[in-house]
């Protein structure tokens, strides 16, 4: 029962925030869940059931274990739990196992795991300084913060639908950013360095954190004027945090380099036989480049520049992840993403060099490493959106120009996530979830800012508007047409096309804001 | 073996595909036996309305009876949006108007209200876990009790005829809306404007009865069999184990062994009737809102402990009343609210829905605990005790303790609730006694209930006309 509190609980307001959202993914726990399911219980069987060295070379399962070592000591700590809920499902050969009690088990062990991001939330509000603040909670932006964080919706059909475990991974990243706010620079490396060896997907973002910690940590000062002073350069700094990664990474891959087997390990981390894209586009600059090349193609046809025997038959979009060759312009190679990518993130990774303005600076640097690299990267998924969504939001409750790009970003960025929840129970589900966030987190925002100018220029507003009817036509007056036999991936492509339009222009908004803040601030040297 | 899902799905195959002169008669179409109608004719035509929406999406989910059991993912949504539909367009609307109508109170409390108003658990699970519309008649009686409150009378009655005429139960509240328009009449003076509303509410009950019932009363025989669905009297005091007073007694006395179905019938109807006269009498000497919501809920609590044929769900129809007094006791209505989902605890159970409940309960207390100082305010004054406890001091000085007792009472009441609970969940009960926790439980949230039958109606009577402790909608 709940405790006694003083008034009318103004002072627990976090505490209330976390137990709503947590009742709230304990109603979703018998929701519609993907083949990450079978993943997750796949890898509890595998690292309960077989020896280290066998890890990563079970292949009992497609389903095989591509994340790095710290997850799999992870899953081999859930499975000795696991082994009270239904010993069944540790066993390798049990694939597609889900009985009621795997279900209760893996949607708990993420509520659970939950806590670590609910603890960084906390930390991160800490980090939020009050100077706007106005009396009433609600206007508070360490409150606004707190919801657009615990209750994002983005995450909360990944996480507990769809079957993930990002919230504690999201946790340790927005940790990680706390203390680098709180000056406790060794900590945010240490933490950074060991979600590095959880998931590697956050290598997108690990030259905001290097060069952040070059710039500001082992140059302990700067010029008046900002640029570099050459000679406060502390060589322990560094070597203490080579040191820490180092260890970290020993910890990880270790016991693999004893068994000679990394080169194992990092061909199932970085698997590039798949394909430039996902089945359903993730909404980034090569879904624009395909987009363009299809009409380009069906317009050549047209006006018959194009011979059509020379046409692959096979379609992007028909659900296979293979290696697939562009008809009009030229086709795209893992090198070509690269070095896109590496173009994209210089101009950000240079400012915060030449000009870093604390920590904040290295929140829009890193939010701008994981847009570019979730723009150019090579078969990215439109999960890894949520990796520029979650710290944007610290900054969208600073600067009115900031929220507003992060809530064409968020609104957008959340869309494209439906194609993940085709199943029917779950599309009210994912309506109401959504329609929660993005009326909150408008409203919040713009109460918060209302004595500057509007957040949303016409524009903004008509392209947010639009996917109403975007979603109306897709899930509602879609199925009902005949073109559903036909061409059925045509809502898949309109959503991505659609989304990459919003998630290119936050992209471009975002870099033009740091970009004038690092030139303003030389010319003025100068 | 399927439930109300079925029903209703079976509801709206018969209207659609059967002409209304045999949607309540047995024929080989229509077999009574196997989900028949029995709710009044507004239900078969919204039923009629879901049918016709169903036949644009799916024929196949409303084909004349090769469509009996028919359950796919597609149709479940479809079942369940009609239910989300009728909550927006009639029960949340109402809710949200008459926490915007509530006098005296910040725009803070009026939202936390609602929000409370809208999260009781009970009415959530059985419309959206167990599949009912009760939102429906619950809502319709509820823009009733906006209607008659703000003094809209003629709009009122018909709102609570269209109640009425949407679930029969509802008469559970006729008695309280006629005693208080019977008092406004009265008010009035019965030879001038009083007498005047008196018609004028008559017609209109007969107009929207007329109108509802219209179909039916083109032959005698149609309207008589629809009375007969309506009120099936050949059935026993009680069915299952429900709580109240009849089935609790019965852990003791086998009354429906041993008195015969006439005397059960006579006793429960003197039993009813005797426990809700004093406050209907009071309500028709003193119309006021605040009498007007107590008197629902007591009346519809000695309607659900006394009357006959009761199901557990009825227990809705006391909560709807309670819910609006929120603002004015917390603390009680708080407690009432939790005891009636616990009391449903058994058919909750059967429809595996104890997460969801448990959830619902967790938030629904979290969320009066944070919009009203529920521990804090439990003096005599805030319990609307006090002209009762200054009366009873008149003859015994010392009773100062009664906010103590209530303390006591809550405390162990919840304790009780949340140790059944788990009993109920984790344990099996033993092989002699099937029924133990189902019996317990009803045996429990019955004794709570008599105590707020005695409750409500103390504050009923010692509501003092000059309305110094009153906190009033109007």
């Amino acid at each position: 029962m709940a405790a006694p509190r003083a008034g009318t609980g103004c002072g627990h307001w976090f505490s209330i925030l976390a137990l709503g959202v947590t009742l709230l993914k304990c109603l979703l726990i018998p929701t519609y869940h993907s083949t990450d399911f079978e993943v997750h219980r796949n890898w509890l069987a595998i690292t309960h059931s077989l020896p280290i060295s066998q890890w990563y070379y079970e292949a009992t399962s497609e389903w095989t274990l591509d994340y790095p070592p710290f997850f799999a000591w992870f899953e081999y700590v859930l499975s000795h739990v696991a082994k009270y809920f239904d010993q069944e499902m540790l066993n390798i050969h049990n694939l597609n196992y889900c009985s009621s009690r795997t279900l209760l088990f893996q949607r708990f062990s993420v509520i659970v795991t939950d806590a670590l991001f609910v603890y960084a939330v906390h930390e991160c509000c800490k980090c939020i300084d009050g100077k706007k603040a106005s009396k009433e909670l609600t206007e508070k932006p360490k409150f606004i913060l707190s919801v657009l964080l615990l209750w994002n919706c983005g995450l909360l059909i990944v996480d507990h639908i769809h079957f993930q475990y990002n919230g504690f991974l999201f946790g340790l990243m927005l940790l990680s950013i706390a203390r680098l706010f709180q000056k406790r620079h060794m900590e945010g490396a240490v933490l950074f360095a060991i979600l590095l060896h959880f998931k590697h997907i956050y290598l997108y973002v690990a030259p905001a954190y290097g060069i952040y910690l070059l710039r500001s940590y082992c140059f302990t000062a700067s010029k008046p004027d900002g640029a570099v002073r050459w000679n406060s350069f502390s060589f322990i700094r560094l070597i203490s945090l080579a040191l820490i990664v180092f260890l970290v990474s020993a910890l990880s891959l270790g016991p693999f380099l004893v068994l000679n087997q990394l080169p194992q390990v990092f061909s199932r981390l970085f698997p590039f036989k798949r394909g430039l894209c996902h089945a359903y586009w993730a909404p980034n600059f090569w879904a624009l480049y395909n987009a363009l090349d299809k009409v380009l193609s069906v317009i050549g046809l047209e006006l018959k520049l194009l011979d059509p025997t020379e046409i692959p038959r096979a379609s992007m979009t028909s659900g296979l992840v293979q290696q697939f060759e562009h008809t009009v312009l030229p086709s795209v190679t893992p090198l070509t993403t690269l070095i896109c990518t590496m173009t994209a993130i210089l101009p950000s990774v240079f400012c915060l060099w030449f000009k870093p303005q604390g920590p904040r600076g290295f929140l829009r640097c890193l939010v701008l490493c994981a847009l570019s690299s979730f723009m150019f990267g090579w078969h990215v998924h439109e999960k890894a959106i949520l990796l520029a969504i979650l710290p944007m939001s610290i900054l969208s409750v600073d600067k009115a120009s900031d929220a507003s790009i992060f809530l064409v970003l968020t609104t957008t960025g959340h869309y494209s996530l439906f194609p993940l929840l085709f199943t029917a129970p779950e599309l009210p589900i994912k309506i109401f979830l959504m329609l929660l966030f993005t009326i909150y987190s408008i409203s919040s925002l713009k109460t918060l800012f209302r004595k500057e100018k509007p957040l949303f220029n016409w524009m903004e507003t008509f392209y947010l508007l639009g996917l109403v009817p975007m979603e109306v036509c897709c899930e509602f007056v879609f199925p009902f047409t005949s073109w559903k036999l036909t061409y059925p991936f045509i809502p898949l492509l309109l959503t991505s096309v659609y989304c990459a339009v919003g998630i290119t222009y936050a992209w471009f908004r975002l870099y033009v804001s740091v970009l004038t803040g690092c030139l303003v601030g030389k010319t003025k040297k100068q | 073996m399927f439930g109300d899902y079925e029903a209703q799905r079976h509801w709206q195959e018969i209207t659609f595909n059967l002409p209304i002169k045999q949607w309540y008669f047995n024929s080989s179409d229509n077999n009574l036996q196997y989900w028949g109608l029995d709710y009044p004719p507004l239900t078969a035509y919204h039923s009629l309305l879901c049918a016709y929406v169903a036949k644009f999406i799916n024929p196949d989910w409303i084909a004349l009876h090769t469509s009996r059991g028919y359950e796919s993912r597609e149709h479940k949504l479809f079942m369940r949006t009609t239910v989300l539909i009728a909550d927006l367009l009639i029960y949340i609307p109402a809710v949200v108007l008459y926490c915007y109508c509530l006098k005296e109170t910040s725009t803070k409390k009026k939202i936390g209200s609602a929000l409370c108003i809208l999260l009781y658990p009970g009415l959530i699970l059985i419309d959206y876990g167990h599949f009912q519309y009760n939102s429906v008649s619950l809502g319709f009686a509820l823009w009733g009790v906006l209607g008659v409150s703000c003094d809209w009378d003629l709009l009122g009655s018909l709102a609570f005829c269209l109640a009425l005429n949407y679930k029969q139960m509802e008469l559970y509240h006729s008695l309280p809306f006629f005693c208080f328009l019977l008092g406004k009449c009265f008010k009035k003076g019965l030879k001038g404007k009083g007498f005047g509303l008196l018609i004028k509410a008559a017609c209109t009950v007969v107009a929207s009865f007329l109108l509802c019932w219209l179909p039916f009363f083109t032959e005698r025989e149609q309207a008589l069999q629809v009375l007969r669905r309506l009120f099936p009297v050949d059935r026993g005091l009680f069915e299952d184990k429900v709580a109240n007073i009849w089935c609790s007694f019965s852990v003791f006395l086998k009354i429906k062994d041993i008195l015969p179905r006439h005397i059960q019938l006579a006793i429960s109807f003197c039993f009813t009737f005797l426990s809700l006269l004093p406050a209907c009498i009071k309500l028709t000497l003193q119309p006021s809102s605040k009498v007007f919501r107590f008197t629902l809920a007591s009346c519809a609590l000695s309607f659900f402990l006394f009357s006959f044929q009761v199901h557990e769900k009825s227990i809705l129809l006391v909560s709807l009343p309670v819910c609006l007094v929120l603002n004015e006791i917390p603390l009680m209505s708080t407690w009432f609210l939790l005891v009636s989902t616990f009391s449903m605890l058994p058919l909750l159970l059967k429809d595996e829905l104890l997460m969801p409940s448990i959830v619902t309960v967790v938030a629904f207390c979290t969320a009066c605990t944070t919009f009203f100082p529920i521990f804090e305010k439990t003096s005599e004054e805030e319990l609307q005790l006090r002209p009762f406890a200054i009366s009873v001091r008149k003859c015994f000085p010392r009773f100062t303790f009664l906010p103590r007792i209530i303390h006591y009472l809550f405390f162990s009441s919840v304790i009780t609730m949340v140790l059944l609970t788990i009993l109920t969940v984790t344990l099996d009960p033993p092989e002699k006694l099937p029924d133990l926790f189902s019996v317990l439980v009803c045996f429990v949230s019955c004794m709570n209930f008599l105590f707020f039958l005695v409750y409500f109606n103390i504050i009923i009577m010692w509501e003092s006309k000059n309305g110094r402790n009153r906190k009033k909608i109007k």
